[in-house]
């Protein structure tokens, strides 16, 4: 029976059923105790699950993922959670020299199945460091897997996924749509779920292919709304998994429509955006009528918080690249 | 540039002089009794044990000066610190080294060949870190010591701690690490959590060039308190007095007693790697000093005393060592290079479509050269 779930609740669930099926499963990060995690992702979960299997660690990332690598050794299945992107830095070394190394130095000797769940991107009117977008450094990191979840059904399933995969993924959660509600099925075996590193259209559409992850899914699909008033039909798709890419729906779509729109929130210098056109453009060169037009964050730290609206991406800047897709 | 020598506040767990003297018990700051009870058999052991890992390091030494290895880093004058150390392991325990711990390799029962590999460049140093409970080495500075605190956490919460037969882990690092961020992370992660673990730093007295008074106010084994754990400072290169420190502090943890940081006060013979030249910022006079408190001098001064071993039996050892190095040298010779597909093998244990498209890819680019010269 499908519940109407925010996302927030649905990770929080998806944990909880992670934590039920294997005993191995631990979580561990700055406040997931009894506070249960700054957005509260894991409220309630040391208390039913005790402090040694959810653990609130000290005020050091790098010992959090340092720490989870070890136990990752030992057995474990660490599920770490950084507060927030902006303080994933001091963890950077761990993850990019030891987790994303490890099975491959020990020619598959060691497996670190290890989970990072980071809550990302902007829109919340926060202080600095708490609105970045980290992905183009982790999914530029062999060894690593990254995903992000756009709804609260995705959240669900792909957070049991992530934790029960034996590669080290960053699981990239878009806080600005914690609070936003959907349909989940909680009873629907994960197994049967839609696998976790591939994309999928969220909206079908015949004229502009539209890429997005995370909190952008929700922009472009609102584009999509309005530009399907205006008697255009935009194909979103929701591209789940940022490393590796799941390009083959992309390419079949855009040989249809002939057009691609990419939109983040990270800067668009070097950014995933980047590694999208330049592939399209490899496998989809004659059926592309206008060159992959990219909708991202401007190359700046992030602003403060009053003018963030006018860095991120949104509805408008979307409908106004898709304009310049049709003007070519 | 400063001659260092003892320590300057003469603090010290010694039970072999450098002149091969024993002494037979020494007592620490917390009322720890260290001793050793070793059959002669054992000590001719130890012995043996110094003389072939100086051995097989200085093979792997002339081996890079040929062009077989892409570069050494040699223990050179840490073997007792190492053999002690490793040999105070018990089976059941978990050792988490730095890039330079042959002597505990040896110790576990490694085939010493393997950091080899690492070293020439053809894997990076894949044995298997379960089987022999010795992790893979680790270049990084100071990172292993949270993996190690964190193996240790996960020993505590299987609940192998607290008995006789419980397990405890060792963290091997260097003075330079202990200006890391980790090495600090690791020491405030293991007092909070109570890990069975020990703090095993070598202080071979430079980090690369770098004198220790660069990383220290304070001796470094005092760092300890300000964790909450007990420190302690041991001579280096005394390999009994390496061994009763460590046995004693793995025995404290592996009954949950908590973590121990020990300081083996010792010094690096030689250069940091091959690729250092220690004349630059080191004077003669200082290495002199530490070659009249060389390990393996001290530990046959002291069988020859005591009569426990004659020349027929140094000798042997001698010998042993010898063909042990002749036959690593052999094998490292005949060391293959990997395939180079293999560059793809084990980045996931799921693996990626993306490799394998870059892997079919490079195959056929590697293919179009067939048949040409």
């Amino acid at each position: 029976m499908a519940e109407t779930l925010t996302m927030g609740k649905a990770l929080n669930i998806g944990l909880r059923r992670a934590l039920e099926r294997d005993p191995k499963v631990v979580i561990m990060g700055e406040d997931v105790g009894k506070l249960g995690g700054v957005f509260r992702i894991t409220d309630g979960l040391q208390k039913d699950f005790g402090d040694s299997r959810v653990i609130d660690t000290p005020l050091a990332e790098s010992g959090i993922i340092g720490t989870a690598v070890g136990l990752a050794i030992r057995g474990y299945r660490p599920v770490c959670e950084i507060q927030f992107d902006g303080f994933v830095y001091p963890a950077y070394d761990q993850i990019v020299s030891q987790v994303a190394k490890m099975h491959y130095r020990s020619r598959g000797k060691v497996r670190v199945p290890i989970v990072i769940r980071i809550p990302f991107g902007g829109g919340i009117g926060a202080v600095e460091h708490h609105s970045e977008s980290p992905e183009a450094y982790f999914a530029h990191t062999a060894g690593l897997k990254v995903v992000s979840c756009a709804s609260p059904a995705d959240a669900y399933f792909m957070i049991q996924q992530a934790i029960s995969s034996d590669d080290p993924i960053i699981f990239l959660e878009p806080k600005r749509r914690y609070w936003e509600k959907g349909e989940v099925e909680l009873d629907a075996p994960v197994e049967s779920a839609y696998p976790l590193h591939a994309s999928r259209i969220a909206r079908p559409g015949t004229d502009v292919t539209v890429l997005a992850y995370g909190p952008m899914v929700r922009t472009a699909l609102d584009a999509a709304s309005a530009a399907a008033e205006e008697g255009r039909s935009l194909e979103v798709v929701d591209l789940r998994t940022l490393s590796p890419l799941d390009l083959a729906p992309v390419y079949e779509s855009v040989r249809r429509t002939g057009r691609c729109v990419v939109v983040h929130e990270a800067p668009g210098n070097v950014g995933l955006g980047a590694e999208l056109a330049a592939r399209i453009t490899e496998e989809c060169f004659y059926s592309l009528e206008a060159p992959v037009l990219r909708v991202t964050g401007f190359d700046t730290p992030y602003p403060a918080a009053r003018i963030e609206e006018e860095y991120l991406p949104d509805l408008d800047r979307v409908l106004d690249a898709v304009d310049r897709s049709f003007g070519w | 540039m400063a001659n260092r020598g003892s320590p300057p506040d003469g603090e010290l767990v010694q039970l072999l002089t450098p002149e091969g003297e024993r002494i037979e018990s020494v007592t620490g700051p917390d009322g720890t009794e260290y001793r050793v009870d070793f059959t002669d058999e054992e000590y001719r052991g130890l012995y043996r044990d110094l003389v072939i890992v100086r051995k097989l390091d200085a093979e792997a030494t002339a081996l890079q000066r040929q062009g077989e290895l892409g570069i050494w880093a040699s223990l050179l004058g840490q073997e007792a610190a190492q053999v002690g150390s490793g040999r105070a392991l018990r089976p059941q325990d978990m050792a988490f080294p730095t890039y330079r711990e042959h002597g505990v390799l040896y110790c576990r029962g490694i085939d010493p060949i393997m950091p080899l590999g690492l070293f020439r460049g053809v894997d990076q140093g894949g044995w298997d870190p379960n089987e022999f409970k010795f992790n893979m080495y680790t270049i990084v500075i100071g990172a292993q010591t949270l993996h190690a605190t964190g193996y240790a956490m996960g020993v505590a919460m299987d609940g192998k701690t607290g008995t006789e037969d419980g397990e405890a882990v060792i963290a091997y690092f260097g003075d330079g690490a202990t200006s890391q961020g980790d090495v600090n992370e690791s020491f405030i992660w293991a007092g909070v959590f109570n890990a069975p673990l020990v703090f095993f730093c070598q202080n071979n007295q430079y980090a690369i060039s770098e004198p220790l008074e660069r990383q220290t106010r304070i001796p470094l084994y005092r760092r300890a308190g300000g964790f909450g754990f007990p420190g302690i400072r041991v001579d280096g290169n005394d390999v009994l007095a390496s061994y009763a420190v460590t046995r004693a502090a793995l025995d404290h943890a592996r009954a949950g007693q908590g973590p121990t940081m020990i300081e083996a006060y010792t010094y690096r013979m030689g250069a940091h790697t091959t690729s250092d030249d220690p004349t630059r910022y080191r004077i003669a006079s200082e290495v002199e000093a530490w070659q009249a408190k060389d390990p393996i001098k001290r530990m046959r001064a002291f069988l020859d005393k005591q009569q426990l071993a004659d020349e027929a039996f140094f000798a042997e050892v001698d010998e042993q060592a010898r063909r042990e190095a002749v036959h690593l040298r052999e094998r490292v010779l005949a060391m293959p290079d990997p395939e180079p597909q293999t560059i793809f093998d084990h980045v996931y244990p799921n693996g990626s479509p993306l490799l394998d498209q870059e892997r079919e890819q490079f195959g056929r680019y590697l293919a179009s050269f067939e048949g040409s010269h």
